[in-house]
Parts: C-alpha cells; structure tokens; sequence
C-alpha cells in the first residue's frame, strides 16, 4: 500500500471490538479494494483510514488502495473517474446529486443490498435520500445537522438567550450588533453556504413542501412566496448580521471571526465543531440552538444532508465493494466513526449508539423529535446539479447587493424555464 | 525487342534527399496531429451536440451557439477578455522602463536582473495564492499598507468591479518580467555606433529613446506582443485559483468559463464548454493569422 | 550604450542608482518576501492577528519539517519529476529532427508544416481539453502520469519545433554539403554534424521546457487526479485544501512547490535567457 495510515485513536479502540467478534459471520476477502474518497478535511480523514484498518484487519489478504481527493476537486474528478479506471467505491452525495450518474448508468444498483436484513430493520430513515426510480444507488455513512452554533460566552455577557421567533431573532442580533459585533460569521467563496442560510430562511418562510417544489422546477422563482422569504432573509442583512466580505472566504476561513468573537454565531453543520473545537472553543463557549421559527403556522423542517459511498458500475471488484459496505453501515462501525472525537455527527443506524457529546445529543433530539416538517438534503443535493450552480451564485450577489433581488431572480426564472 | 534496351537501375528514383526530411519530420508530426491538430477539429465537431460527457451526444445543430448569444456570464467573459487583451499589453512599456533601469553595468547586476526575473520562473497557481493573500481583506499586505497611509481598505477579490484588474495586475507581474528579458537582451544589441553619433548629435533621453533605441528593438517588441496578447487570452490559472471565477461570475473569462461547463460539478455540458471554445479560438485565430504572416514576410526576405 | 552609463554621470546619481536598486527589487518582490515571512511564523500568531508583525518564534524548520514529511506535498513533487523530465526528453528529441527536417531541406511544404507547429503552439488549451481528455481515456491513460506526458511532448513539440529551425537555419551550411558530398548518410550527418552543433539549444530549450511543464496547471487537473499521479501544481491545491486557513503551512507549501524552475533557472540562466528571446536576436 502506498498511504501511511496514521494510527488514530479511534483504531486504537476498535481492537476490543474485533476481539470479540463483533463482524461474525464475514468471511475472510482477498484480492483487490479501490477506494476513491473525498474525506480530505482532517478529522473525516482520519475516520476514513481507521476504516481502512480496521476492516483490513478483518481481511488481511485482502489489499485496500486508498485514494483520497481534495472535497471540491472530488466534485469535478468523479466524473472523470466513473467512465474509466473506476474505483470500487467512490464518496458523494445523496437525492438529485445523483441523478447525472444513474441516467447514465455509472453507478451500481445496490438494492439487493438495501433488501438485507441488517438494513431494512436499522436503515430506514436513510433510505429515500439514496433511492430514486424506486431503486437504492448507494450507501449512507453518516449524516449530520444543521442549525446555528453560537459563543454562549458573549450572549451570556450581553444578556441573550436562545432565540425561538424571528423577532427575538432580531432582538439579539440588534444587541449583538450593537456591542461592535457581526451576528453571524460565513464563507460564501464556494457559494454553497449561502444555500444553507436560504434553504433554512425558506423552509421557516414557506415550509418543507413548499421548498421541495421550488427544487423540481413546479414554482417560479418570482413567485411572491418566494420573494417572501428573500425579504425576512434580508432584514438580517440590513442589521449588518453578517461578516464582511464573506464572498471572499471559504467556510474554513470564515471561522476565525467566531473563534475570535468578531462574530457571536455560525448556521453550519455538524462538521464545524471539530475545527472549531480545535481553535480553542471549549464547551463552554460553544452552543447550539435549532434555528428559529419564522412562520408560526409552518411544521419546522431541517437541513440534513447525508454523505455516501457508492460503487461505479465500471468497478472490477464489486463484492468487495458490497462487503465494505455493510461494514460500513454496521451498527458498532457506525457508533465508532460518528463518535464526537471522529466524524462527531450522527450515525445512520437505528441501532448505533449517538455519542455523548453536547451538539450531538441537541442534534439528535431535534432532528427525531423536533422536525416535524421533514428533513431536507441540502440546496445543492435537492436542486438538479445546474439549477443549484445558477441559483447559489444568486444567493451569494444577493448577501452581498439585495438590491439587485429582482435581476437575481428573473435570472434564476429563466434558467428554471431552461433547466426543467 | 529484348528486355534490356535500357537498363534502368535497380534502385528505385526516389531522390533519397527528397524522402529524408519526411523520416524526420514523420514522429514529430504524428504526436502533434494526434493531440493538437485533430482536437481543434473534434471540438468544432463537438460544439454541434449536446453531451453530458456520460451518456450518448445529441445533435442539436447550432443551438449552443445561440445560446451563447443570449448567456449573460458568457458575455461577462467576452467583456473581460477585452479587458485583459488591453491591460496586459502595459506588460511591454513596463518591462521596458524596468530593462532600461536596469541596464547598467554597477556591481552585482547580474544579481538584480536574475531577481527581477523570478517572478516569470513561478508558477502561475503560485503567483495566484501570493497574490491572493496580497489582497485578503483582514491581513493583505495591500490593506495594511492602505490603512498606515491613511485610505479606506479594499477587498479588491471580493468587489465585482475591482476584481478582474486585481487578477490582471497579479498577471502583469510575470508577464513583465518576461518583457523585461527581452528588451534587456535587445538592449544588448543595439548598435553602439547609432548611438555615439546620435549623442554627439545632442540627442539624449526621451528622444534618444524613441528615435534611435526603439526602432532597433522592434523585433522585440514584437515578440513580447504576441507571447503577451497569447497570455492575456489564456489566462485560466490565475482566475481559478484567485477566484473561481467569482464573485458571482464577475471575474470569468472565456477560458476559465469553458472548462466551468465542460467539466464543473454543476453540469456538464460538454458541447456548450466546445462552442466556447471555439470563440476563444476564433479570437484567438486573429492574432495567430497576424503573427504567421509577419514571420512569413520575414522567411521571404533572402537570408 | 543606452541610457547613458552611470559612471558617466555625476557622482550623486551613481550613489543615487546604487541606492534604487535594492530598494525597486525589493518593492517588486514584495508579494514574494510577504509569503516567506508568513511561511516562518507559528500559528499562534495568525490566531492572535500577528500578520506584519515580527513572527514570535521562528518555526520555518517546524512548518517546512510538516510540508516535506507530514503531508502529501513529497509525492506530488516526485509526480513533477516523472512527468517534466521524460516530456524534456521526449520534445526535444522530436523538435530536434523536426527541426533538422524543416531547417536544413528545401521541399514543397516546408514552409506550410513549420506554420502548422507554430501556430497550433498558440492555440488555447480550451480547444483541446475534450477531445484530448476523451482520447487519454479511452487509451486507458486517464489518470496516468504517461497520459500527461504524452499530451505535454506533443504539444510542446510546437514551440521546440520553432526554436530548433530557426537555431538549425542559422548554422553553417556549408557544413552539411560538405558531409553530404562525401557521401556521408542523412542520419549521420543528424547525428553526428547537426546535433554537436545545436548543443547550446538543447540545453536552453531543456531548461524552458521544464519550467513550462513543472508549472503546468491546467492539464494536471483536466489529466490526473489524487496523490499518486497528480503534479504539484494541482498538488497544492489540495495541499491548501487541507490546511485551509493554516496560512503559515500554506505558504510554506506554495514556496517549496514553487522552488524547483526557481533552482533550475539560477542554475542555468544563460540558457534560460537565450532560450526566451527566440530569436529577436538573430
């Protein structure tokens, strides 16, 4: 092999696991392995390869090559990669991100494995995001929420609590503004988290189904709903909510201004904690509340999006392939790599245990208790690959010129007409 | 008759001299054919289908070259192309002014010419990461030193209208050295008698310069225009890597926004990215058609 | 000589120009100068907002010593050197017999192929990325540092094939018909008359070339992906990846990418200069 795996922790603990046989009943795997993955921020990396050891420790003949691409250049690569020299296994995401590929026939139907027992019974809450034509295209590894972390330090200092309505929304961040602060830091260079802040404004605004049509093309986007929600959204822009010039930071960079309390909140996803965690803000400073209501009469709905392997249907050692997914899915497999000191999000099986970490448990309570609305991919999983593209770059000039809102959304009405 | 009235060797009429040169030339011109020569014939091709890249291509016949019309981002690109086909010529004065600093014969320099040169030899993704924190809007060097001058900081990446002549000043920076060079070796050969007689003329600076000096750099000057109009119109590193063709779109240039369609994750659309191509060809065909037949002229005098 | 020659001018001006001097360099080279002191400051200090301050500890060793052996960066620089070194080789050994071909016959057509090379040198990448892209794949190269160097060796072979006439028209002629009419074999004279003599632009062709390829962006991410095969170029960017906002390991990273063409061209600077003047000195 030609990656030195670094040891990590979480391989450390796993020898007990496999001392006691936790994986009988797979028998021993030889051959090849190819593994394409995209987990190349710190943290998931060092899941990935202590899933290599560990399921190369349950089949030694079997030899595993690790690739692993940077996140954003994966998103151009895979479709390189999936029409020739194909790995076995490939990272990417769930819903409409697949579409372009199982038209095309490049990725493997994997619904036999989606027939097994171990997933119909622990599996199914996951498994709409990995089906379309009634047939299941991939695995979910993990998956985790959205909601808006904040420094319980500097609400503590200026008075605040918790927000539950749009206007103690607002209340806060007139003080936290007022105290020389941003409400909120955010890195819009890779356009995507300004989606994150409209799917949420969105599915406050006009709720889960409401967002669902707007992302298969059946509303226009001048739609006075829709214009609806880009006026709460832009109430906060106004405030001076958010960091300066965030069209030029990616959400990495953007993370200095909360760390150093130039801005007091983040609407990110779970995997923010690590970082931020390892910035220096303990637990006491850091807290997370589920972002507020706005309409009162809509269910509340979350962001959740779900992370995936799949295989290409080019790949040559597809059994393989099948094997390290159902140990990928496995219920002892899945309580390791989501551990709050892993992944440190949520696992995708009914049957692992959540992490006794502080974000992990508010997620999980609220994703299962208080999301009645329903649970969302993501803006750019929901919406077909291009619209996502067009629209992101809108919401993106929108954060930065609201005054140029209705060029912004004639221009997104036409590529509707022209996309759908 | 008998067969041999005229005995005509064995050894075939092919003048040896006449096949040779086709020996030589015969691998040169297969790898060249193959890679370069073919492709701009397949992409003109492929600019009339429609092709995610995965699946089967779609004639559509001149579609996507209408659609071009109507595409707002590809007009942004055509405008920044013009805006970087006329910015990055100020590469040549610059680089002369600099050569002719630097044209002297004080101790070390040699040194300082290597210097100067340096920031050619680098490679363009890293002049984008060095400018790009030359810009950055909480650390840049750039606002740091605004602000102790007392003037308001800018975010020049992340301001539509400042970017793309930020991105053009990052590219300036090589492409100088580069012209530098050149006149510094012109500069070289000029002929000293000229300019002996023309100073016991009384003719010195600025006149000198223009009368005298730069009609013998005009093969040069020529160089570093087309190598500098070919730069500006390539200039695909520095967007991609500075800002990804942001913000919203406002720094794209024709080059960068092809490879966005073709091969993006938002879409792949590779017969929309081959007809962008082709413009970016077509333009692009201008200059090379005006380059061959200067070094046409120039083949045709005797030698 | 132009402009005048300082020791001809006053001494104030000579004191003057000697003092501009590092002065202008180090105004150009500021952007530079401004990353190798970033890439010498620990972390601490750009947490703390320490930017243009004087770094509080010194840790070029600890943040060069995590670029060389904690990340990726030593097999994407390997990568560069398998795929510059045998695309060197590769475009100049075919630019040297296109050259002898084109510079040294008179033959209809001459004139028509040395302006196919010239021009398809110019061309934009963009024109070629489909079609090459579809062609490495389906050769099965996709992804190979072979595939790469395949395409750079046939594209350079443009530019190196302009460089090798010209150089190649302006020996001697006399030298060839004199072999010639001692019977002396074409391949031979190549070989043995031709190649001696062109020595000077081998070597400053080998220097462009290699700095053209090591920094080569565009067809190292249309051609290749992930650590075994990619070049550094597209190698830092997955470097920078993932030490996104770790300025200081960022900028230690893109100097080391960046150092070798720097290296080489110290090394050989005659012949990197004469190589870029292509003949505007003739």
């Amino acid at each position: 092999m030609l990656f030195n795996f670094k040891k990590t922790v979480v391989a450390a603990t796993t020898s007990t696991l496999l001392a006691t046989g936790a994986f009988a009943g797979s028998h021993a795997l030889s051959g090849d392995l190819v593994i394409f993955s995209d987990m190349s921020n710190p943290a998931p990396r060092a899941v990935m390869e202590g899933m290599i050891d560990r399921f190369g420790a349950m089949h030694p003949n079997l030899n595993i090559d690790l690739t692993v691409i940077d996140r954003e250049n994966m998103k151009t690569q895979i479709l390189n990669f999936t029409s020739a020299n194909a790995p076995d296994l490939t990272n990417w995401y769930a819903a409409n991100r697949m579409i372009p590929f199982v038209d095309a026939g490049l990725f493997e139907d994997v619904s036999d494995l989606w027939a097994e027992d171990e997933f119909v019974n622990n599996l199914a809450s996951t498994k709409g995001a990995l089906t379309l034509d009634g047939k299941q295209w991939g695995i979910p590894y993990t998956y985790y929420q959205w909601g808006v972390y904040y420094r319980e330090d500097i609400f503590k200092e200026l008075g605040l609590t918790e927000p539950t309505t749009w206007a103690e929304e607002k209340a806060n961040c007139g003080k936290i503004v007022a105290s020389g602060r941003a409400c909120y830091t955010i890195g819009t260079k890779y356009l995507w988290t300004a989606g994150g802040w409209f799917d949420y404004v969105n599915l406050r605004t006009n709720g889960y189904d409401f967002h669902v049509q707007l992302a298969n093309g059946e509303i226009a986007w001048t739609d006075p709903r829709v214009r609806q929600t880009f006026a709460n959204w832009r109430e906060l822009i106004d405030m001076g909510a958010f960091v300066e010039n965030h069209q030029t930071y990616s959400w990495q960079e953007s993370l200095p201004f909360i760390v150093n309390g130039d801005a007091a909140a983040i609407l990110i996803g779970n995997f923010a904690v690590a970082p931020l965690r390892e910035a220096g803000l303990s637990d006491d400073k850091l807290d997370f509340y589920q972002f507020v209501s706005i309409n009162p009469d809509v269910a509340m709905a979350e962001d959740a999006p779900t992370d995936t392997f799949h295989i290409p249907s080019l790949a040559k050692n597809k059994e393989n392939a099948k094997e390290f997914m159902r140990f990928v899915v496995s219920a002892e497999n899945q309580t390791l790599i989501n551990a709050g000191n892993a992944l440190g999000q949520l696992p995708i099986n009914a049957q692992s245990a959540v992490d006794d970490d502080e974000f992990l448990n508010q997620g999980f309570a609220m994703l299962s208790t208080n999301s009645p609305g329903g649970v969302a991919q993501f803006f750019d999983r929901d919406f077909p690959a291009e619209m996502a593209g067009i629209g992101m770059e809108g919401l993106q000039e929108f954060m930065v010129f609201p005054d140029n809102l209705e060029d912004i959304l004639n221009r997104l009405e036409t590529a509707r007409a022209d996309i759908y | 008759m008998s067969a041999t009235t005229q005995h005509i060797k064995a050894k075939p009429l092919w003048n040896k001299q006449k096949l040779m040169p086709w020996l030589f030339l015969m691998p040169g011109i297969l790898f060249f054919a193959i890679y370069v020569i073919f492709p701009i014939f397949q992409s003109f091709n492929i600019s009339f289908y429609k092709w995610s890249g995965l699946g089967e291509p779609k004639y559509i016949g001149l579609k996507n070259y209408v659609k071009l019309f109507g595409d707002r981002a590809f007009e942004i690109s055509l405008w920044n192309n013009l805006k970087w086909l006329v910015l990055y010529l100020l590469a040549i004065p610059t680089g002369l002014a600099i050569a002719l600093f630097l044209n002297q014969t004080v101790t070390g320099i040699r040194l300082y010419k290597s210097l100067f040169f340096f920031p050619f030899v680098i490679s363009q993704v890293v002049v984008g990461l060095v400018f790009t924190w030359f810009y950055d809007p909480t650390f840049g060097l750039l606002n740091t030193i605004l602000t102790s001058l007392g003037f308001a900081p800018l975010n020049v990446l992340g301001d539509p209208t400042l970017v793309t002549y930020g991105i053009i000043l990052a590219g300036l920076w090589p492409q100088t050295a580069y012209c530098m060079i050149l006149y510094l070796t012109g500069l070289n050969t000029v002929d000293p008698d000229q300019v002996e007689a023309a100073r016991l003329d009384g003719a010195k600076g600025l006149r000198m310069l223009w009368y005298i000096i730069l009609p013998q750099l005009r093969p040069a000057t020529f160089i570093a225009f087309v190598v500098t109009v070919i730069g500006a119109l390539r200039s695909f590193d520095l967007v991609s890597i500075m800002t990804n063709g942001g913000p919203f779109g406002s720094s794209r240039v024709l080059s960068f926004y092809m490879f966005e369609k073709a091969l993006s994750e938002y879409g792949f659309r590779m017969g929309y990215g081959a007809a962008i191509a082709v413009v970016l060809f077509a333009i692009m065909m201008v200059f090379i058609v005006y380059f061959l037949r200067a070094m046409y002229k120039q083949e045709s005098e005797p030698r | 000589m132009f402009p005048k020659p300082i020791h001809r001018s006053a001494a104030h001006w000579q004191v003057f120009y000697q003092g501009m001097l590092p002065l202008v360099m180090i105004l150009w080279l500021l952007p530079l100068i401004a990353v190798a002191i970033f890439s010498i400051k620990p972390a601490v200090d750009f947490t703390n907002g320490n930017y243009w301050g004087w770094p509080s500890s010194f840790e070029a060793v600890e943040n060069y010593g995590k670029v060389f052996f904690a990340s990726d960066m030593p097999q994407y620089l390997l990568n560069s050197i398998y795929i510059t070194i045998p695309t060197v080789i590769g475009a100049v050994a075919l630019s040297c017999m296109t050259g002898f071909a084109l510079g040294v016959y008179k033959f209809k057509g001459n004139l028509l192929i040395f302006f196919f090379f010239v021009a398809g040198n110019f061309v934009p990448f963009q024109i070629l990325m489909v079609p090459v892209r579809t062609l490495t794949l389906d050769m099965g190269l996709y992804n190979t540092k072979t595939g790469l160097v395949l395409f750079h060796i046939a594209f350079q072979t443009g530019f190196c094939t302009l460089f090798m006439r010209n150089f190649i028209r302006a020996l001697p002629f006399e030298l060839v018909e004199a072999a010639r009419v001692e019977g002396v074999a074409e391949w031979r004279i190549f070989w043995f008359v031709v190649l001696p003599l062109v020595r000077p632009a081998i070597a400053a062709l080998s220097v462009l070339v290699f700095t053209f390829i090591w920094n080569d962006y565009f067809w190292a991410i249309v051609l290749t992906q992930g650590v075994e095969n990619t070049p550094v170029t597209s190698g830092i960017t997955s470097f920078n990846g993932q030490y996104r906002a770790a300025y200081h390991l960022m900028s230690a990273g893109s100097i080391v990418a960046a150092l070798p063409p720097v290296m080489m061209f110290f090394a050989m600077q005659k012949h990197f200069i004469a190589g870029l003047t292509l003949g505007s000195v003739k």
